[in-house]
């Protein structure tokens, strides 16, 4: 995650519906395929970065990127969203069960598994973790989600099965699981990573350089022919946050996997050695545009009128050239936005909506209907005022600012002047979050959730990441009331069909009153060295080694 | 002076000229987008190519060179002013003065002046224009960035004063004026020149990197310190040696400089 | 050199590191972005969970009494906690510091070194091709921003570090030439050099007393330098010194870093400098 990027969410989407045949299929084609390339023996360390020192070991506090990623290769967790196939997959937990109206989820533990200094994992186990992440004084930023669901009661019914009862339904309860690393439970709420149930355990750590996390030697996967997992003796997370860096020592072979690459240093690597470089598509990392529609903000009135009114912020977005910023901007590693959500998550995506179209006549004609005139080759609104209005973004994002170059010229097309400036990101967020002085912003996302359930913070009017006029007592608009209805509809049915109608209005309503102006969703770029055996790369996080138990290394 | 260093000047007033007058130089308006030809390699209608956003580089470098050529002058010189005036006038009064002076220089040399700017940045309106941010930017610039000079300016005053020659002087009574004049400046004098000229590159290159704090030349103006953060991008200046033209043109620029400025002072 | 002055000395570096780190954290606690944190943009938490992140903050918004508090603990050798980071600060300054110092002596001394050695001839030899050719490289090097010069470094495969250096070597060639230009054509050196003494007598004896005050002036300020340009260097090759520290501090506003940061080179910067004043007589002996 770059600076300026948010998480929606952590998890991958999760299906309502228990596994089917055709995903079990994939699962079993992605088995055999890596066990033709299986090594017979641990291989060798593989190192890959992050952007700085993690901040904790503590699995159920991790809430900046680095320590996610430690979580992630370190937690043995009950249930995990398998970032390829987007289905829940059996881990700790070989079955379960959601009753109650989806209050109730009990779990069935697999027996026979040790942590990894060679103690047993029990039942207690789980239950005293989840339960630290339940705890409200820990303030765990994994465990929020399940607050969410009010009271709840965590007991181990057997050595081998437990159960959590909300007060409220929690809709895509299991997905919640795949961020819940389960700890011993002498350890619980102050676990640091050392005594694990995933592939790794943290080894040593050199802050500022490296952490070194080791094999656990009793991790309970083995391959198909019985094997024990992981292929690799240990993992060295390189703490590099120099991008160009990471790049230059991936071609000295220091580093061997590069994940979220920026267009220009894949397209660099691409020049050198095509088969290293990999685009993976569409991805769920949206570019965005929003005018402050907040009423209290410091900024002119009329300029309010202005970023308050639909037909400008709709004729903003007519007027913007998206195919113009996938291909200059970002390379060609992007497609334009079509709305909200992006196609490439494929459920929740609403196939009814139409691609904006570039029309800066068009954008006109809607501006005159608020009075807009064009005076010469400046535009001016009813009173006079020439229509200017400033765009910031997080400064040393190459594409993004290449965006906001290209969005100042199509808008100069229409006599609008775009003062356009880079800001550093503690600045950009307190405009946005408290002081509320400014005019519009371009930031980007990551969408690491693809369920709307993760995105309640976003959309409900009274939440404080209500991007464009946040916190509202009651809605200060009639579609923003509506957004409201259909979101919370969403969020109180189990019914999938249901909350899919009622998240496809959502996105008709965004697409209607474009309070934020998706532009682009960007491509996937990562790098993979030929020395890595296994390698699958995704589109979600974490890209290249998601399935770092089957990764190895050759010569 | 030799006809070397008439033809040097005869240059630098000719980038001078063409860089002042770069509306009339450029074969194309320094914002437009060739959004066709991005990264295009030179050729009769781009003589340097375009850049990423197919904007057409040798225009952009005449309006950068423009902007920089004036501002960061003018700021390197209100720096140099500044440190002759703190550092001198500290040194040359002696005393608790000059232990003052030096605590005020520490400590401009050690404060994280980054807050500074973003402070100012954050005072500013957002929505000015790009002429009056880059003005604001150089003229913070030369305010803060005199410290470094006047300690080495307070040095030499202070070895000047206890210096023989002028300990003579004084004591044969000339006056602290005309002793200031014409004994302790015309020493000083070099110092201050070798500041100022070494001001100048570093005030161009620090203008493209407080871009990032919001303050300086913002799009689509360019200014040569911009142009000159492009070579960041290493991958492309094997093939590209085009890239090169914005630092040539400083080091040659600066060069010149230098080399009218030494001789008179050789002559001196 | 008495005892006396050499104790108001230390009152004076003490005192100016001491307002140093006042005003350091008086700067960050009123830039913009103070207490803005990147979870605070983070939908995943809920609102209570940003809120519990913002802890620290309280305390760090009243500037005077966190500073007196600060100054409180760090007379107990307690630098207090690095919010960004999640580290006890003193751990922080202590895996840094060598790495930084190793920079800083890179830079200095290889500054230096290719510094006079390129100023020397340039004044004894006076010849125009010597010192145009010189004044281009110096030229070169005043002009390429400090991270390409890195980068280009990396890109090769040696070490970033050498950018210091060379980050430092121009001030030091075009300050000593000047100088010592300017001292070959003193009066008495121009005697010496007309009884036929040898240059090196020349230099040693006529040149260098006259050169040696400004030039550990000079010294005192390369330290400054090098340590300033580590920040951008250390940041593009990711070394893990106080620069890249300072950085990362500064991006997140984290106040008991740069603080103590602020109090390290205000520190680093006074003793620097009132070392070359200790060192030159003239300058500190109180005339008049």
């Amino acid at each position: 995650m770059k600076a300026g990027d948010r998480l929606i969410g952590s998890s991958a989407e999760v299906r309502i519906k228990r596994r089917s045949s055709p995903c079990v299929l994939l699962v079993l084609i992605a088995f055999c395929f890596s066990a033709c390339s299986r090594p017979a023996q641990t291989t060798g360390e593989l190192r890959v970065t992050i952007k700085s020192d993690p901040k904790t070991f503590n699995p159920l506090m991790a809430e900046d990127d680095s320590s996610d990623i430690v979580r992630y290769l370190t937690g043995g967790v009950l249930i995990r969203v398998n970032r390829k196939t987007q289905e829940n997959q059996p881990e700790l937990a070989t079955s379960w069960t959601i009753d109650e109206n989806g209050r109730r989820i009990t779990l069935n533990l697999r027996p026979g598994i040790k942590f990894s200094d060679g103690t047993d994992f029990t039942a207690e186990d789980a239950v005293a973790t989840l339960k630290a992440a339940l705890d409200p004084n820990l303030h765990s930023p994994k465990g929020d989600a399940f607050r969410a669901g009010g009271a709840a009661t965590v007991e181990a019914h057997r050595k081998d099965k437990i159960s959590i009862e909300f007060e409220h339904p929690i809709a895509g309860l299991e997905r919640l699981f795949d961020e819940i690393a389960i700890s011993p439970s002498r350890m619980a709420g102050k676990a640091d990573s050392s005594v694990v149930l995933g592939p790794f355990s943290v080894g040593e750590q050199k802050a500022g350089e490296y952490v070194l996390l080791r094999r656990n030697p009793y991790y309970w996967k083995r391959d198909d022919s019985g094997h024990q997992l992981p292929y690799l003796n240990a993992v060295r997370l390189y703490v590099l946050s120099n991008r160009d860096t990471e790049l230059i020592r991936f071609r000295q072979g220091d580093i061997q996997l590069i994940n979220s690459m920026s267009p220009d240093l894949y397209e660099q690597l691409h020049s050198e050695d095509a088969s290293a470089a990999r685009d993976l598509g569409p991805s769920v990392e949206p570019e965005e545009l929003w005018f402050n529609e907040v009423r209290k903000s410091p900024l002119p009135e009329y300029k309010k009128n202005w970023l308050r009114s639909r037909n400008f912020r709709r004729a903003m977005s007519m007027a913007i050239n998206r195919a113009d910023l996938a291909r200059v901007a970002l390379r060609g590693h992007a497609t334009p936005s079509i709305g909200i959500v992006s196609p490439a998550n494929r459920f929740w995506f609403n196939q009814n909506l139409q691609p904006t179209p570039y029309d800066p006549n068009g954008a006109l004609e809607l501006l005159k209907q608020d009075g807009f005139r064009k005076d010469g080759d400046v535009l001016k609104d009813k009173a006079g005022h020439p229509v200017s209005f400033s765009l910031i973004t997080n400064a040393g994002n190459k594409p993004r600012e290449r965006m906001g170059s290209l969005v100042q010229q199509d808008l100069q097309q229409i006599g609008i002047t775009v003062n356009f400036i880079p800001l550093d990101f503690p600045s950009i967020i307190e405009r946005v979050t408290r002081t509320f002085n400014y005019d519009a912003v371009l930031l980007g996302f990551t969408n690491v959730d693809l369920d709307p359930n993760a995105q309640m913070n976003v959309w409900l009017s009274s939440a404080d990441l209500h991007e464009w006029n946040p916190a509202q007592k009651i809605p200060e608009t009639q579609w923003e009331a509506e957004i409201d209805k259909y979101m919370r509809a969403q969020a109180s049915t189990l019914d999938r069909k249901q909350r899919k109608l009622a998240f496809d209005r959502v996105q008709e309503i965004a697409a209607e009153e474009s309070p934020t102006i998706h532009l682009v969703d960007k491509n996937a770029l990562v790098a993979v060295s030929p020395r890595v055996k296994n390698a699958d790369p995704v589109v979600l996080t974490p890209q290249t080694y998601w399935n770092i138990e089957y990764l190895s290394l050759g010569k | 002076m030799s006809a070397a260093r008439w033809a040097a000047v005869a240059l630098l007033a000719a980038v001078f000229l063409i860089a002042l007058a770069a509306n009339l130089f450029a074969p194309a308006p320094y914002a437009k987008q060739f959004r066709q030809d991005l990264n295009h390699p030179p050729t009769q209608q781009y003589p340097l190519g375009t850049d990423e956003l197919g904007r057409d580089r040798l225009s952009r470098l005449l309006y950068g060179m423009r902007i920089s050529l004036l501002l960061a002058p003018a700021a390197a010189l209100l720096s140099t002013l500044l440190a002759a005036i703190v550092g001198g006038a500290g040194a040359y009064i002696g005393g608790v003065w000059d232990r003052l002076t030096n605590v005020v220089i520490n400590l401009f040399l050690s404060l994280p002046w980054l807050f500074l700017l973003l402070t100012v940045r954050a005072l500013l309106p957002l929505d000015v224009p790009a002429l009056t941010s880059v003005v604001i930017t150089f003229a913070l610039l030369g305010t803060l960035g005199w410290a470094a000079s006047a300690r080495i300016v307070a040095a030499t005053v202070r070895d000047l004063r206890n210096s023989e020659f002028v300990l003579q002087a004084r004591a044969s009574g000339c006056p602290s004026l005309r002793l200031l004049l014409r004994h302790v400046l015309p020493n000083v004098k070099p110092i201050l020149i070798a500041q100022f000229w070494i001001s100048v590159p570093l005030f161009i290159l620090t203008e493209a990197n407080l871009g990032m704090l919001g303050l300086g030349v913002t799009e689509p103006l360019p200014s040569w310190g911009n142009l000159l953060r492009e070579l960041e991008n290493y991958g492309a200046l094997a093939h590209r040696p085009w890239l090169w033209a914005p630092l040539i043109s400083l080091v040659l620029v600066m060069s010149l400089f230098q080399f009218i400025l030494s001789g008179e002072e050789y002559a001196s | 050199m008495s005892l006396r002055a050499i104790g108001r000395q230390l009152i004076t570096v003490l005192l100016t590191a001491l307002i140093g780190g006042l005003l350091g954290a008086t700067l960050v606690r009123f830039a913009p972005g103070f207490g803005a944190q990147e979870s605070d943009l983070n939908a995943q938490l809920s609102a209570e969970a940003r809120q519990a992140l913002h802890e620290q903050d309280a305390r760090e918004r009243n500037v005077l009494s966190y500073y007196a508090h600060y100054l409180g603990q760090l007379a107990h050798g307690d630098f207090g906690y690095s919010r960004s980071l999640n580290r006890p600060v003193v751990e922080l300054l202590r895996d840094r510091v060598p790495e930084t110092l190793y920079s800083i002596a890179i830079g200095v001394g290889g500054g230096w070194l290719l510094g006079l050695t390129l100023a020397l001839p340039a004044t004894w030899k006076q010849s125009p091709l010597y010192s145009t050719t010189a004044a281009l490289i110096t030229g070169v090097f005043l002009c390429i921003p400090s991270a390409v010069l890195a980068l280009l470094f990396l890109v090769v495969g040696s070490p970033g570090r050498i950018a210091i250096a060379l980050i430092v070597f121009p001030k030091v060639f075009r300050f000593s030439r000047n100088l010592l230009i300017k001292t070959y054509a003193l009066p008495h050196v121009l005697t010496a050099k007309a009884r036929g003494l040898s240059g090196l007598r020349i230099l040693g004896w006529h040149v260098f007393p006259n050169i040696a005050a400004p030039m550990l002036a000079l010294a005192g300020v390369t330290v400054s330098l090098a340590l300033g340009a580590a920040i951008p260097v250390e940041v593009v090759c990711d070394y893990p010194g106080l620069g890249q520290l300072a950085w990362r501090a500064a991006l997140a506003r984290d106040v008991p870093v740069l603080v103590n940061l602020t109090l390290v080179i205000a520190l680093v910067t006074v003793a620097a400098n009132s070392f070359s004043d200790l060192l030159t007589p003239s300058a500190t002996r109180d005339v008049l």
